[in-house]
């Protein structure tokens, strides 16, 4: 029965509260500010990737953050062992036609194949969705010093200027490519 | 054993993010063509569960299991930081579907593929920190 809700996807009502719990657990254990895209950097200077200034710090003292996402990679490994959703994800009627229109055919999983697989990885459409969309991916989120969780989410339950301004940004560059960018590059699969 | 919680967290977080469709390029599409209420609810929510609990932590004095006061520093404000990074990550969260959280989550959910976008978004965090002086904050 439990086994059975949870392989159910999970709706906003459930799944936004969850999150939000994310803040004050992680403060309330750790005494930490929730947030992701910093372990990029964490992982970059464990690596030694680069003698710049930026890296030139303890970052074992953030061990706790790559613990963090790794933890996040394997919670999506147990769920697809354990409670893996059935059906397809539940876009809106009016997403898939759009897509469809734009070419995807496949909507089984939680991205298109004909786009994120690695018998795909030398399309141009796919080298522009995953290495410029990693890379933007990376450096925006540093250089806005945080993502989706550190300034949506942690920033804004703050009511810090900073994140809504990350926020807006968000949203335009989002905006730009969903509307205008994205039926170009879905034309070159 | 704070990694081993930490660890703990990240598990509940990456199994949420899953089960919500949060890490699926189809409801990050959809997010942005204004067609379904799904990541607004879900993001909106979590702010108000987030502002909420902090509230509550801070106006009770609250403690870390560690013994600290819990009083989160607010992220500084740095406008132009904030904007153009803002706009270039936006440029990314819609072109690979995911944000940093979601980045992991689809690894651990079967597609490896993923693990290129990471790798090359470490290479955008070395690029920021070769350019940073010369950006404007």
């Amino acid at each position: 029965m439990m086994l059975q809700i949870l392989a159910e996807p999970w709706p906003w009502y459930i799944a936004g509260p969850a999150i939000g719990l994310m803040v004050p657990l992680l403060l309330f254990v750790l005494n930490k500010s929730f947030g992701v895209s910093s372990s990029l950097k964490h992982l970059c200077a464990m690596c030694s990737v680069s003698n710049a200034r930026f890296f030139k710090y303890d970052w074992k003292k953030e061990t706790w953050n790559l613990m963090f996402v790794f933890g996040v990679f394997l919670g999506a490994v147990l769920v697809a062992k354990y409670v893996p959703s059935e059906s397809l994800v539940g876009i809106s009627d009016a997403t898939a036609e759009k897509l469809s229109g734009m070419g995807i055919t496949d909507f089984t999983g939680l991205m298109p194949e004909q786009l994120f697989s690695f018998s795909h990885m030398l399309n141009p459409a796919t080298l522009i969705s995953v290495v410029l969309g990693g890379f933007f991916v990376g450096f925006g989120t540093r250089y806005a010093g945080g993502c989706t969780s550190g300034h949506a989410i942690m920033g804004l339950s703050q009511f810090s200027l900073g994140s809504l301004v990350a926020v807006i940004g968000f949203f335009i560059g989002g905006l730009f490519v969903s509307w205008i960018i994205l039926p170009s590059i879905l034309s070159l699969i | 054993m704070k990694h081993i919680y930490a660890l703990l967290l990240g598990v509940l977080f990456g199994g949420i993010l899953v089960k919500a469709e949060v890490v699926s390029w189809f409801r990050i599409q959809e997010m942005f063509w204004f067609q379904s209420f799904h990541m607004y609810g879900i993001i909106g929510s979590a702010i108000a569960v987030g502002a909420l609990s902090i509230w509550i932590m801070k106006r009770f004095g609250a403690k870390s299991i560690n013994g600290d006061f819990i009083n989160p520093s607010p992220k500084p404000l740095h406008k132009k930081a904030n904007l153009f990074g803002g706009i270039i990550f936006g440029l990314g969260w819609a072109l690979t579907g995911a944000c940093p959280g979601p980045l992991y989550a689809l690894v651990g959910s079967g597609y490896g593929i993923m693990l290129v976008a990471i790798l090359s978004a470490m290479l955008g965090v070395v690029a920021y920190g070769h350019l940073k002086d010369k950006l404007p904050h």
